[in-house]
Parts: C-alpha cells; structure tokens; sequence
C-alpha cells in the first residue's frame, strides 16, 4: 500500500475548553481538551487538529497549555491553528509539542509570514489555512472573520501563491458548506488539489461518511477533516476508515 | 546507576514529543543536554530533528566539540544510537535540501529530494507501511506516520515504504539506526520501536 488517506478529527478550543464537545465516550470532563484528544488517540484517529477559537489575544498562552498537556499523553500527529500571527506564535505551539501549524487570516494579510515560518521550521510543520467561498460557477474567494468578511482574493490563486511560499499542506475550508452537514464542495477542494503539488485536507461540512469518501475521490484530498460526525458519535473512526477502505482508498488497519 | 537514555539537544522541534514518548516507552531516566561532555558519557543516544538538513547541520555543528562527542560515543565507544526524521538524515555522508550540506557521514548514503509527480503529493505525509528488509531488533513490520521531503539513498537501509517506489523508511548499521518515520508520533508502533531501542545491546 502506499501513504494512507488521513482521517482528522478537529476540536474547536475556546479559552482551553473544548466547544463543540464529543459524546462518544465518557469522559470526566468533556470539555477538557486533552481528555478529548486521548479519546481520539485510543480511537486510531490518524491525527488531531485543534482550533483556536479563543477571541481576546489575552487568553492565547492557554492554547500552548493545551498543547503541552495533549503532547504528554498523545502520541499522535496535532496540527493546530487559530489566532497565529508570528513566527513567534507558532514557535510556541511547535516548542509545547505541536507537529504543524495553522496560519489562517494572518497569512491573508502577509502570505509572506507562510515563507518565514518555512524557512524557520520548515515546510512540513506549515499548514496553510484557505477559507473560501463559492462568488460565481468554478470561482472562489478567500474570506476572513469565520466567513464573515470578504477579501476579494482569488481562493485558488491564493492557495498557489501559500504553496509556491512553502506551505507543506492547505487546509480547505468551504465557509458556504461549514455547518451544514451537506458534504465538502467537492469543486473547491478538487481545482485546488489539482493545482498544488502539496497534500490537501478537505473541510467543511460532513455529514455522513459518504461524504468523506467523495472528499477524496472527487475532491482530490490527501485527508479528511471532520468534526461533529465524530464528536456526537454518529460515526467513529473506525466506520471511516472502513467506508474509505471499501471505496478502494489506503487507510490503516484497526487491530 | 540506572542507565540513562540521552536526548540531544541543538533546538530540534520535535524535542518535546521525543522526550514525551520515550517516557512513555518506559525510560527510566532520560538527560536532555546540550553539551557535548554530556555525550561523550551516555548510556545510549537519541538525535531528534525536524526541519531542512542544512540547517540542522549547522545547529548540530554549532556547538562546538559535538560533532566529535558524537563520532567519540557512537563510533568509538558502540553507544546505541537512535536518529529520528531529520536525525536520522544527518546520519548520511551529505544532504541536498537547500543546497549540498556535509552530514555525520556514518553511512555511506545521501539524502535527496522526493521525485515529484503530479500524482504524488510531497511533503509525503502521512500512516504509510515500514516494511523491513530483513530482520533487525529495533525495526518491526508495521505502520508508521511519515512527514518529509527529502530521503535517504545508499547503504544501509533496513526498512522502506512506499511512496511512488521504494522510499528508505529506516537505516543502520552495527549500534546505530535512524528512522525516517516519527515513532513519537506513531502511538503504540512507535512506542514500542522506543521500548525496544531502551533494551536494545548491540
């Protein structure tokens, strides 16, 4: 076989303290991240993504806290992204024991921070976050503010131009499928996996697991993000793993 | 004295998640140091790194008398050595990520860049098989999480894996072994690669 078409779960953290909670399990603390991200650990889960809802700059030290305590008990793959806006910011998290990191809007204001934290770190610890919505048929724009606040820039031009700067991955995210549980724009996530020679993380609206198996046979990923469809326990991951298995996709074994 | 199991410290940023695992892989006593007289004296040696080979190089050649220390503990005195991603890159005679750098040279071997296809995605990142090429005590069939750009080719290599042809997933010889593959990341394959290299007397 060969690289393994990646399953991440992704947990928004605000203040230290998981948002949308999983329920899957019991937990003594459900909104205690690092017992989360344990839960995902036992479960196969084939890496971990947390993102940093946090609002005031003030509470974002708690973030690399965070981090650290996951980092001591989970020995899987953590990307988490959020807020970062320096060299200095992902510095911190890859020091507390972040494997990659997210820049999202500090990266639309100054593509070039994506060019210095690859120089600094690397390529492969550099996750370019591309939030985008669909503006017209087969073209997309990257919006700021969780979909809120429009840039004008073209998505697919953007994601060139972060890959072209060292990004070692881009994280999707369609803003118009986020939430609703229909399924990733597959459009989006295809015409920027086809145009970049870097892996693809396919987000933004799971619902059901067929569409994670369409993320990477129509979308074109290297891995699938997804969050409520494994907190409320709807789906595990091992029923993903199976469903992109039977659809002739490499994935891991469960022993 | 128990023995202890040294990590090498020149800013590698995987140091954390090493140190995490291989206490979880049951070491009893781990040394973090940054000097080389705290080479020359341990039981057994991790390499950690992450990033581009040159400039791991550098970091590792920056501190003055490391190099030394290392080719001391592992050449001269047989220390078991474990070199982890970009650790186990440097074990190579040279690495050609940003330009042609000069590495440990304890293997004779190269580090180039992965051929690039349209339909192979690099970084190769991700679970991929490590399938040995014979049998080793530290490096078991199983599957690892990979995360790079660039490999290792020449003499040596104990274990590959699979992306777009054989890619070296593991080298070695005699008491060293570097793998390309993260055991700090590998949850239970990884922690027991690090359980086995705590036991392992080459």
């Amino acid at each position: 076989m060969t690289v393994r078409i990646r399953v991440i779960p992704c947990l928004d953290v605000a203040n230290g303290r998981v948002v949308k909670g999983v329920n899957f399990v019991d937990l003594a603390d459900a909104g205690d991240p690092v017992e989360q991200a344990q839960a995902y650990d036992a479960a196969g889960a084939d890496e971990l993504c947390f993102l940093d809802i946090t609002a005031s700059h003030e509470a974002r030290g708690t973030m690399v806290d965070v981090v650290r305590r996951t980092a001591e008990v989970c020995f899987m793959p953590l990307t988490v992204g959020g807020g970062v806006r320096s060299v200095e910011d992902a510095r911190a998290l890859l020091l507390a024991g972040a494997d990659k990191v997210a820049v999202n809007s500090a990266a639309v204001a100054r593509p070039e921070l994506v060019g210095e934290m690859a120089d600094r770190f690397g390529s492969q610890c550099v996750v370019a976050s591309i939030d985008a919505r669909a503006v017209d048929r087969n073209r997309w724009e990257i919006f700021t503010h969780g979909g809120r606040r429009e840039t004008g820039i073209d998505a697919v031009e953007h994601a060139l131009r972060l890959a072209e700067l060292g990004a070692g991955e881009l994280l999707v995210t369609s803003m118009d499928r986020d939430g609703t549980q229909g399924g990733y724009d597959l459009a989006l996530t295809r015409t920027i996996a086809d145009a970049v020679q870097i892996p693809v993380v396919a987000s933004g609206g799971v619902g059901e697991l067929e569409h994670l198996v369409a993320g990477v046979r129509d979308g074109h990923a290297s891995a699938v993000l997804a969050a409520s469809i494994f907190h409320f326990g709807h789906h595990t991951v091992a029923e993903a793993h199976a469903a992109l298995g039977a659809a002739g996709f490499p994935v891991r074994r469960h022993d | 004295m128990a023995e202890t199991v040294t990590l090498v410290d020149y800013g590698a940023g995987n140091l954390f998640s090493v140190h995490n695992a291989l206490r979880a892989a049951g070491a009893g006593q781990i040394t973090v140091t940054a000097e080389p007289s705290g080479i020359t004296t341990a039981d057994r040696i991790v390499l950690p790194g992450v990033g581009a080979f040159g400039a791991a190089m550098r970091a590792l050649s920056s501190v003055p008398g490391m190099i030394e220390a290392l080719n001391e503990a592992v050449i001269a005195k047989g220390r078991p050595f474990l070199g982890v991603c970009v650790g186990m890159q440097l074990m190579a005679e040279a690495g050609e990520e940003h330009g042609v750098t000069a590495g440990l040279g304890w293997l004779n071997g190269r580090v180039r860049q992965l051929p690039v296809s349209p339909e192979l995605k690099v970084p190769h990142m991700g679970w991929n098989d490590v399938r040995p090429r014979a049998d080793h005590p530290l490096i078991a069939e199983g599957e690892a999480y990979f995360l790079h750009s660039f490999a290792y080719e020449g003499e040596g290599v104990l274990a590959d894996t699979d992306h777009g042809g054989a890619v070296t997933a593991a080298i070695g010889r005699d008491n060293m072994a570097g793998v390309q593959f993260h055991p700090e990341k590998s949850q239970r394959y990884g922690l027991e690669l690090l359980s086995r290299f705590l036991e392992w007397r080459p």
